[in-house]
């Protein structure tokens, strides 16, 4: 990584201090308890559904509207959730975690130039 | 060729459309990307050019490649194929490869796009020791690809052999030939710039076509989705295809063998070689968030689409006719097209199943040359004392071999049952990369022999366990139908391999006796978090 001279000025700023330093820990709490929850969130409720497809067939063909069953619906479901989910994230990371890293992210560039 | 044509026509028109026009617009799509490819390759002076485009592509440029990146002909024509035949268990299908996305984007583009520079093994090796990881990382890299590389070329004899009706070996092989030789041109010249560009208009063509057609056939039942859902029922005599079970429902085995599927699907997608290099070809992390939002939109949308167009092809030209027609399965799509928009819809949709073929496979063998000369090459052979311009001559000889291996792969497997390679390339992605990609992100402890443990075990596993499945031996349907050594009654093998390359990378890690950089790590997590000292775009 050195070899190339965009990263020579990494080698004056601390690594282990900014890890410690209280914006970083901030940072990184802000980030995990967005993408840890969501990510088990919709891993459980696409086992749920996926174990409902495979396994409860009667309740999946049950018709909800005209032709269109359970199956079908929470299928749709599935997309919409995934939908609503990137555009949560976005508005996330835009709102609360881009301003965080960009002040660090400036500070280091500054401290090494 | 014509004389078959008619006769195939007069046997009952299983065969249909004019496969003149096929060619032609196909032509029109080499042509025209070739241009641009030629025009793209203009620039490609640094390894970062040739590698990562320059870094310099927008979000919602990279967003559409990776939707044209992924999208294989396979999901397209198969898909399809699945939902008019097998019905709801075809969607099913889908919806796991959609759902994957959001792993990509809430743990990996971003912080990948901030670590490394050009392949999967740059962020592996960052702070563990460079050799045995970048040694691991390239051997899963290249047998992932080259699963894949293996399925697209076998289907593209297939789809010869449906869209442009010819069935001889002898001119499937060299349709073969021509289609690999015009992926080296492309990835030989262009790199991942003529790459990108290639991918981009493919998915532009793949989602406009089947906008058109899912419109189109949702207009002929008056925009009522529920009544498609009828009239596909009525047709095949049965509300069956409506529910779920047709396809994975016949036994406890094959119902299992499905959540091995789904868990496959769900993480192997961001594993996937070829879909994390696309992160490095944009400028900074936030254009990489963009570009997999970009790509979850697009992916969505044509998964929605597929369902229409399945159940269109149920309702309008009913399983058996699919299933009678050269192709099988694969031909629900193009018959759809032939009935909606006749010869000249159908020749823009096969042109579209080539184009993607070709995308594919341009941007699997760019990803498999960049591993072998950036990862084994320059880091472990010549030990990091080689020059950038040493290294991409490397990269591009080995385009080449590639290039052979995977047209010799594609002949010698023609009519052979090839659809599991694309199954086992995710259950390996999934067990073999990202369990390492999770736990160097996100786990401190993580050490060296973790990572080879993981990745060495999550490939050893999945591959062992596909040889012992019911896919090797013991039915009819087998590569090998006459012995029996299926061991593993599953197809999947990723409900064991997963987990199992999970626990060997803890494993590993706390059995390590030698610990790692601790500096290292911290620059790794401030990175990834904060995007200093992150590649920049490369200025012309």
């Amino acid at each position: 990584m050195s070899s190339n001279p965009q990263h020579e000025v990494e080698a004056e700023v601390d690594f282990i201090a900014e890890q410690n330093s209280e914006e970083f820990k901030e940072l990184r709490k802000t980030h995990r308890s967005f993408v840890f929850p969501m990510a088990i969130f919709f891993l459980l409720w696409y086992f749920a559904y996926v174990i409902m497809a495979d396994y409860f067939h009667d309740f999946m063909s049950i018709k909800v509207w005209g032709n269109i069953n359970m199956g079908i619906l929470l299928g749709l479901l599935q997309f919409v959730s995934t939908f609503a989910i990137t555009a949560a994230y976005v508005r996330f990371s835009n709102n609360k975690l881009d301003p965080k890293a960009k002040k660090i992210r400036e500070r280091l560039e500054k401290k090494g130039a | 060729m014509t004389t078959s044509l008619i006769l195939a026509q007069a046997a009952g028109a299983t065969s249909v459309g004019n496969p003149w026009v096929n060619i032609a617009i196909f032509a029109g799509f080499v042509g025209v990307t070739l241009v641009i490819v030629l025009r793209a390759s203009k620039n490609n002076k640094t390894a970062a050019d040739y590698y990562a485009g320059g870094r310099s592509f927008t979000g919602t440029q990279n967003g559409t490649a990776i939707a044209g990146d992924y999208l294989s002909a396979a999901s397209f024509l198969g898909i399809v194929g699945a939902i008019a035949i097998n019905g709801y268990d075809g969607f099913l299908y889908s919806i796991g490869f959609l759902v994957a996305w959001l792993v990509a984007l809430l743990l990996v583009a971003e912080l990948l796009r901030n670590t490394g520079k050009f392949t999967m093994a740059d962020v592996l090796s960052f702070r563990l020791r460079q050799k045995p990881v970048r040694i691991a990382a390239a051997i899963s890299t290249l047998a992932v690809c080259l699963f894949y590389l293996l399925a697209q070329m076998a289907g593209a004899g297939a789809l010869v052999s449906l869209l442009l009706g010819i069935d001889e070996k002898l001119g499937q092989s060299l349709v073969i030939v021509v289609v690999g030789a015009l992926m080296i041109l492309y990835v030989l010249v262009g790199g991942m710039k003529g790459t990108t560009w290639v991918q981009i208009i493919k998915a532009c063509l793949l989602i406009a076509g089947t906008a058109v057609m899912t419109v189109w056939t949702l207009a002929l039942f008056g925009f009522n989705f529920s009544e498609l859902l009828g009239a596909a029922a009525n047709v095949a005599g049965t509300d069956a295809v409506l529910n779920p079970g047709l396809q994975y429902g016949a036994s406890s085995a094959s119902k299992f063998d499905f959540i091995s599927l789904a868990l496959a699907l769900v993480l192997g997608t961001a594993g996937l070689p070829h879909v994390l290099m696309r992160f490095y070809t944009v400028p900074t992390a936030k254009e990489a968030r963009k570009s997999v939002v970009w790509a979850i939109w697009l992916i969505g949308a044509f998964y929605l689409f597929t369902l229409v167009l399945g159940y269109g092809a149920g309702a309008l030209i009913g399983p058996e006719r699919i299933k009678a027609a050269p192709g099988g399965v694969n031909s629900a799509a193009p018959l759809l097209a032939y009935e909606l928009g006749g010869t000249l819809l159908l020749g823009l949709i096969s042109a579209v199943a080539f184009a993607t073929i070709l995308a594919v496979v341009a941007g699997l063998t760019i990803t498999a040359a960049a591993s072998f000369a950036h990862d084994v090459y320059a880091s472990v052979l010549a030990k990091g004392k080689t020059t950038p311009a040493q290294e991409m001559k490397v990269a591009r000889r080995t385009v080449i071999v590639i290039g052979i291996l995977s047209i010799a792969g594609g002949i010698g497997a023609q009519g052979q049952n090839v659809a599991f390679l694309v199954a086992l390339a995710f259950a390996v992605a999934a067990s073999a990369n990202l369990p390492t990609i999770l736990y160097s992100l996100f786990w401190k402890k993580f050490t060296t022999q973790g990572a080879v443990w993981s990745m060495i075990g999550g490939l050893g596993s999945a591959i062992l366990l596909i040889v012992f499945s019911p896919v090797f031996s013991g039915r009819e349907t087998s590569m090998i139908p006459t012995a029996d050594f299926a061991l593993f009654p599953l197809a999947n093998p990723g409900i064991v391999s997963i987990p199992l390359a999970f626990f060997l990378g803890w494993l590993g890690s706390v059995l390590d006796k030698r610990t790692e950089d601790v500096s290292k790590s911290a620059e790794m997590e401030v990175r990834s978090l904060t995007g200093v000292g992150a590649e920049k775009a490369v200025d012309h």
